[in-house]
C-alpha cells in the first residue's frame, strides 16, 4: 500500500480518465435534456401515437439495467447495422454518450414531466385566459416554474449520470475507472488506487452540488407569503 | 346567427348564453342556462356553492368545454371549433380567486407578459401600459416586487390590472375576494368599483352580498345548475319571488 508511488504513477492517467469521465458526461446530459424534454411533451401530449412511443421508450430505458444497455449498443447494434453496412464501426465514446444520453433522457422525461405536473393549473388558466397559445403558455409560464421544481431531481440524475460513466469501462471507454483497472493490473496497489478514483469523484460530484445550489439561489423568487391566506 | 334576439335598448349584446349544458362525467352541472349580458352591464352571479356559478363564469372564456348549448361572445360562437378562442380571449379579462399570478415574474412582467408575446404592444409601450395601470389600482411602487412579496389583496389588484392589459372590453371574475382576509376585501371591492363605472361589461361571480348590491345592474340567482332568478339588485335583494332565492338570502345576509 504505497499511496505516495500511486500518486506521483496514477495521477496523470487518472486525469486523463478524468477527462473523458466529464466528457462525456457533459455531452450525454446534454443530449440527455434534449431528449428528455422531448419524451416528456410528447407523453403529455393529447396525440396517442407520441404518448405511445414515449411511453415504450421511457418503459424500455429503465426496465433495463444500463450495462445490459451499453453492450446492446457497442457490441449488438453495429453487428446488426454490419448486416447491411459491413464496414461499420462504432468507437467506445460514441456508444457511451448514446448509451448514457439515452439513459438520462428516460429519467429525465419523468423529473420534466413531475416539474410540468407541480405547476398549478391555476398557471396555464390565467396564462390561456390572457389569449397566450398552448405552446406559449408551456413555454413562457409553465416550464420555467417547472424547471424550478425540478432542480433537485434535475441535480440528482446529472450526479447519477456522472457516476453511472463508470459503467462505461466495459465497453473500452478510457474513462477514470478503466484507467485505474489498467493501472492496478500492473501495480497490484487496489487500495489506494480505488480509494484515488473515489475521491475524484466525489470532487466532482462536490462541484456539481456547489453549483446546484447557487442556482437553486438565484432562482429563489418566491417572497415568504404564498397567498393571501 | 344562432340565439340572437334583438332588445329594446340600443346597446349591444356582449354574451349570449343559450341552453348551455355542462357535465363533467356522470355530473351534470349546467342544466340548460340562458342568459344575456349587454354592453356596460355588471351582471353579479349569485348561489350556493356547487350550484354551478364559476363553472358558467369558465364556459364564458372556454376554461371549460360546454358539453351543449351556444355561447356567444361579441358574435363569435366560441363552442364552435373554428373560432380562434385565443383572439376570442383576448378581448375577454378574467380574474381568478387564487389570483394565479406567475410568481417567477416580478409585477410589471405579469402584466407586460400577454401584450408583449401577443405582439400587441411593443415592450416600450406595454412597459408604459403596464405603469399606467398599476397606477390605477394604487401599486405603482410594486412594479419590480415579485407576487410572493404582496398581501393577497395587492395581488389580486395586480391581477386585475393584468386581465386589463390586452383592453378588454368584457371582464369576467370568479370570486375574486373568496380567498383574501376580511380586511383587504374592500381594496379589490374598489377598483372593480371603478371598472364598473368606467362602464366596462362585467360579469362577477360572488359572495359579496353588498358589492352586489351596490354595484350590479342585474343579479342572477343560481341554483343546482340553472339561472332560477334574475332581476335588479332591488328586485332580487327587496322582494325575491323564488322561494329558493329567499331560502339563500335569508342564509348569507
Amino acid at each position: 500500500m504505497n499511496f505516495g508511488r500511486v500518486l506521483s504513477e496514477a495521477t496523470p492517467l487518472l486525469l486523463e480518465g478524468l477527462k473523458l469521465t466529464i466528457g462525456v458526461s457533459l455531452i450525454a446530459i446534454a443530449i440527455g435534456i434534449v431528449i428528455g424534454l422531448l419524451m416528456c411533451l410528447m407523453k403529455m401530449s393529447n396525440n396517442i401515437i407520441l404518448r405511445a412511443i414515449a411511453g415504450v421508450y421511457i418503459w424500455i430505458i429503465r426496465g433495463t439495467p444500463m450495462l445490459v444497455q451499453a453492450f446492446i449498443v457497442f457490441f449488438g447494434f453495429p453487428q446488426l447495422i454490419q448486416v447491411f453496412s459491413p464496414s461499420f464501426r462504432l468507437d467506445a465514446f460514441t456508444a457511451g454518450v448514446i448509451t448514457l444520453s439515452l439513459n438520462a433522457g428516460a429519467y429525465l422525461a419523468e423529473i420534466f414531466r413531475g416539474g410540468i405536473l407541480a405547476v398549478p393549473k391555476g398557471q396555464s388558466e390565467a396564462a390561456r385566459s390572457l389569449g397566450l397559445s398552448k405552446s406559449k403558455t408551456m413555454l413562457k409560464v409553465v416550464l420555467p416554474q417547472a424547471f424550478k421544481f425540478s432542480i433537485p431531481s434535475l441535480v440528482n440524475q446529472f450526479i447519477i449520470s456522472v457516476k453511472d460513466t463508470s459503467i462505461l469501462s466495459v465497453i473500452g471507454l478510457a474513462e477514470i475507472v478503466n484507467k485505474a483497472k489498467t493501472y492496478v493490473g500492473k501495480s497490484y496497489e487496489f487500495f489506494a488506487t480505488y480509494i484515488f478514483v473515489a475521491v475524484f469523484y466525489l470532487a466532482i460530484i462536490s462541484i456539481l452540488m456547489l453549483i446546484s445550489n447557487y442556482i437553486e439561489k438565484k432562482l429563489k423568487y418566491e417572497g415568504k407569503k404564498k397567498s393571501g391566506k | 346567427m344562432k340565439g340572437r334576439r334583438k332588445v329594446a335598448s340600443d346597446k349591444k349584446e356582449k354574451i349570449v348564453v343559450t341552453n348551455l349544458h355542462k357535465h363533467f362525467e356522470d355530473n351534470e352541472v349546467l342544466k340548460g342556462v340562458d342568459a344575456v349580458v349587454t354592453e356596460g352591464e355588471v351582471v353579479c352571479v349569485i348561489g350556493p356553492s356547487g350550484s354551478g356559478k364559476s363553472t358558467f363564469l369558465r364556459c364564458l372564456n372556454k376554461l371549460e368545454n360546454a358539453t351543449s348549448g351556444d355561447i356567444i361572445i361579441d358574435g363569435y360562437d366560441i363552442t364552435d371549433k373554428k373560432v380562434d378562442i385565443n383572439k376570442v380571449r383576448e378581448n375577454i379579462g378574467m380574474v381568478f380567486q387564487q389570483f394565479n399570478l406567475f410568481p417567477n415574474m416580478t409585477v410589471k412582467k405579469n402584466i407586460m407578459l400577454a401584450p408583449v408575446e401577443l405582439k400587441k404592444l411593443k415592450p416600450a409601450e406595454a412597459d408604459k401600459k403596464a405603469s399606467q395601470l398599476l397606477e390605477r389600482v394604487g401599486l405603482l411602487e410594486k412594479a419590480t416586487a415579485y407576487p410572493g412579496e404582496l398581501s393577497g389583496g395587492q395581488q389580486q389588484r395586480v391581477a386585475i390590472a393584468r386581465a386589463l392589459a390586452m383592453n378588454p372590453d368584457i371582464m369576467l371574475f370568479d370570486e375574486p375576494t373568496s380567498a383574501l382576509d376580511p380586511e383587504m376585501v374592500g381594496e379589490v371591492l374598489d377598483v372593480m368599483k371603478e371598472l364598473a363605472a368606467e362602464g366596462m361589461t362585467m360579469v362577477v361571480v360572488t359572495h359579496e352580498m353588498g358589492f352586489a348590491r351596490e354595484v350590479a345592474d342585474r343579479v342572477l340567482f343560481m341554483a343546482d345548475g340553472g339561472i332560477i332568478e334574475q332581476g335588479t339588485p332591488e328586485q332580487i335583494f327587496g322582494n325575491p319571488q323564488n322561494e329558493r332565492t329567499q331560502d339563500f338570502l335569508k342564509k348569507v345576509l
